[in-house]
């Protein structure tokens, strides 16, 4: 797996996307956090919004410190509070883009309200919840989707509490867009994270991640390589899967896919709809009709659609060009993928599907023990 | 009109266009009031989960472009305080009005208090500042809360309006100039380049630019100690560059943010010192101590943080005592006798909430004052 991007130089094909000035980032190696921005960024990449648009959000934790890596508007919330600080954000300027990106301790556990609250309002925003089964900033103690059994600092003998399955949280709050993928799927993560940011609603993606300092070693499950076999032989992919049915139990099987994917009015769009009745076609939010909003809605539909299409191209072109370089130089697939572990999606997809998961193992290893992060959980200052 | 209405009237009018807030007694009539007008002038009301989310929402909202504001009382105000911290620390400008009621813990829900004055001062952790303005009047709801927003923009800082359950429901004539006679400061965007661009300037003062999401400037903000980037830097020497600017802006510009309400006070022997609903039964008190010839000087705290400290020192040498009526266990009281740095007595006359003074009890203090 990639937590590479502390490696990333300025001209690197991250920048624009990450906070170059700001690496390297304080994730262990093997955590998952770092794949899933490299599959967040990607995703932004390809779906063609403005990136001066886009709003990060994050609360506290080891995930909470994704806002100050993204190289767009960022904020860096208190313990919790990422979602309403987000709606506030959306309702001032709807014309904006909002994604949370943060721990499932902070956004089920001390923000488990306003979760479910934004879910219940069809809030036009994006939640990235990682989960991790662990409060991994302060030192690795249960959280309220470890699974019953495990280990955690506060639970030494073992967890005796029932978790959320966060799919079916979501789904009877009100989400309108809901899925579940591993960190290490980086190329679902990605397409999930895209259709989400299309997503007219509230969109729910959880992202099963491994804590390898805390979680792992903790419960003695291995590396973040035992993690991705694991993760490969116990996902079980069920688009439109019944949410009741994603239970996780210690070490069981994994539920991934898209869950839910629905059409329902949205807070803004309803309160648009009450204020029209009352006001008359005069009604305006912040100096415009509804029709002025419309009008540039559409407007920059138009520019979001031209800028994905330009990018899917020069993806495409590449892809071909790359296709004849290997095809040329006879080049292992292998090597390929480790040669540009700037793009998270390339590593472990490829070598994935092509490669024994062995060679995977080293493969991604190397990439692993490669990557310039310097601090451990143990050094870090804990909040 | 009542104080909360005037509250609600007066946010508007200071271009307020986002309230985000939780239904709480004495303070529910503001958001309702918000609520209704907001269709028709194109602002934005939610309903928030709680407290907690209502005070983020408006961090959102103040970083989204928009003028934001909430308004609640002691219970809520206790779930606010993790955010104005926040708030403080990221130096986002927004507006909480507190109408107080009595308590501790759910207390007096009808009745009012004015005993969350140090808790709208300290209430949250660490060191950092805010401003405090106390109306006495339906009116002045309207006329501080214009303030208040005029120097939450400009010193880029929580602004909280500590009202009280009398002057919230009381009901009096409130005039609302022609918008044109309303002096508000506007939103102040950075627009320069980029590579100039900084969210914070730690220089101890006001007047610094906002930003808002979607101008392309890319801000980060964060509730860890910070450079002016906006980017942690989590160091000894940086927090006492942030820590000072945040409390400097304030302090070191008291005499700009201080409003006083003075009468009678040079040449006086003993000074009242009140504010909000007190201040009206205090009137009474003082009249009638001059009717019996004592020299007694009015001094009403419009702004009761940052503390008019320096006014109260000057004030000491001169005078007898400062009586100091409250609706609480005495906590402004201790402001006073600290400014007043032993040069004078200061007598304090508490009130544990849940009813106004009788003015009998601030004239006797008055008289003992004198002696
Ligand atoms: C109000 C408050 N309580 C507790 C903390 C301490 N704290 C910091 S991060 C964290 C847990 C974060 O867990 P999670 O959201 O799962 O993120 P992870 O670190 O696992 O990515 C806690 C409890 C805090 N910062 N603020
Ligand atoms: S402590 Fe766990 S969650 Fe935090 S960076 Fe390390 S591996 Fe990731
Ligand atoms: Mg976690």
């Amino acid at each position: 797996m990639t937590t590479d991007i502390g490696k990333f130089k300025h001209d690197s094909p991250m920048s624009g996307v990450l906070r170059m000035d700001r690496m390297p980032h304080i994730w262990c190696p093997g955590c998952g956090i770092g794949s899933e921005v490299n599959a967040f960024a990607e995703a932004v990449k390809r779906s063609g919004i403005d990136p001066k648009k886009l709003v990060v959000v994050s609360g506290i934790g080891c995930t909470g410190r994704v806002a100050g890596y993204v190289d767009f508007d960022s904020i860096h919330t208190t313990h919790g509070r990422a979602i309403p600080v987000a709606t506030g954000i959306k309702l001032a300027n709807p014309e904006l883009t909002v994604v949370v990106f943060s721990g499932e301790g902070d956004l089920t556990g001390i923000g488990g309200n306003h979760l479910i609250h934004a879910a219940r309002r069809n809030m036009d925003i994006v939640v990235i919840c990682n989960n991790n089964f662990t409060y991994g900033m302060t030192g690795g103690q249960v959280t309220p989707t470890t699974p019953t059994s495990a280990i955690a600092s506060t639970t030494p003998y073992g967890n005796y509490e029932y978790p959320f399955s966060l799919p079916f949280l979501a789904d009877a709050a009100g989400a309108t867009y809901i899925a579940r993928w591993t960190s290490m799927d980086v190329r679902n993560v990605t397409q999930s994270i895209e259709e989400a940011l299309a997503h007219r609603g509230f969109s729910f993606i959880e992202l099963i991640s491994p804590c390898t300092t805390l979680y792992l070693r903790r419960n003695r499950l291995g590396d973040g390589v035992d993690m991705l076999q694991f993760y490969q032989e116990n996902t079980v992919l069920k688009h439109g899967c019944d949410t009741r049915e994603t239970a996780i139990d210690y070490q069981g099987k994994i539920v991934v896919g898209k869950f839910v994917d629905k059409a329902k009015p949205t807070y803004l769009e309803a309160v648009d709809k009450c204020a029209v009745k009352l006001v008359g076609d005069d009604y305006q939010l912040y100096g415009k009709t509804i029709p002025e909003r419309e009008a540039e809605e559409k407007a920059e539909k138009a520019r979001v659609a031209a800028r994905r299409a330009a990018v899917l191209a020069a993806e495409q072109a590449a892809s071909e060009k790359v296709v004849v370089k290997k095809v040329a130089t006879k080049a292992p697939v292998k090597k390929a993928a480790a040669k540009k572990p700037a793009i998270g999606r390339a590593v472990p997809a490829a070598a994935a599907k092509k490669t024994p998961a062995k060679a995977v193992a080293k493969t991604v290893k190397k990439v692993a023990t490669k990557a310039p992060v310097k601090k451990t959980a143990a050094k870090k200052p804990r909040k | 009109m009542d104080g909360d209405h005037a509250i609600a009237e007066g946010a508007l009018a200071a271009g307020c266009r986002f309230f985000a807030g939780y239904p709480i007694t004495p303070s529910t009539e503001t958001a309702e009031r918000f609520a209704e007008r907001a269709p028709e002038v194109g602002a934005l009301f939610i309903q928030m989960e709680d407290e907690l989310a209502s005070i983020a929402a408006l961090i959102g909202a103040a970083w989204g472009g928009k003028k934001a504001m909430t308004v609640t009382c002691g219970p809520g105000f206790s779930l606010m305080v993790e955010n104005i911290g926040l708030a403080a620390m990221t130096e986002t400008p927004l507006v909480i009005a507190n109408v107080q009621r009595g308590g501790p813990s759910t207390g007096l829900p009808t009745l009012t208090a004015q005993q969350d004055m140090m808790q709208a001062r300290y209430g949250s952790h660490g060191d950092y500042n805010i401003i405090a303005l106390t109306p006495d009047s339906p009116q002045e709801c309207f006329d501080l809360t214009v303030e208040a927003f005029n120097l939450s923009e400009f010193y880029r800082v929580p602004v909280i309006i500590l009202t009280d359950e009398t002057v919230g429901h009381m009901h009096e004539k409130v005039v609302i100039p022609p918008a044109e006679q309303i002096q508000v400061v506007p939103r102040n965007n950075y627009s320069g380049p980029k590579a100039d661009f900084r969210p914070y300037q730690f220089d101890s003062q006001g007047g610094h630019p906002m930003t808002q999401a979607g101008d392309g400037y890319n801000f980060h903000i964060t509730g860890l100690t910070h450079n002016e980037r906006g980017y942690p830097v989590m160091t000894a020497e940086q927090s006492k560059i942030v820590i000072t600017h945040l409390m400097e802006k304030i302090n070191g510009n008291a005499d700009q943010i201080i409003r006083l309400d003075e009468d009678q006070v040079d040449g006086a022997d003993v000074v009242v010192v009140s504010y909000g609903i007190t201040s009206r039964i205090a009137v009474k008190a003082i009249q009638d101590a001059r009717k019996e010839g004592i020299k007694v000087g009015y001094l009403r705290l419009i702004t009761i943080w940052p503390f008019c400290e320096k006014r109260i020192r000057e004030l000491a040498p001169k005078i007898k005592a400062f009586v100091v009526p409250e609706i609480n266990y005495g906590q402004m009281v201790h402001e006073v006798e600290r400014g007043a740095g032993g040069q004078c007595a200061t007598i304090s006359v508490n009130h544990c909430g849940g009813a106004v003074h009788d003015p009998e009890v601030i004239l006797d203090a008055i008289r003992k004052a004198n002696q």
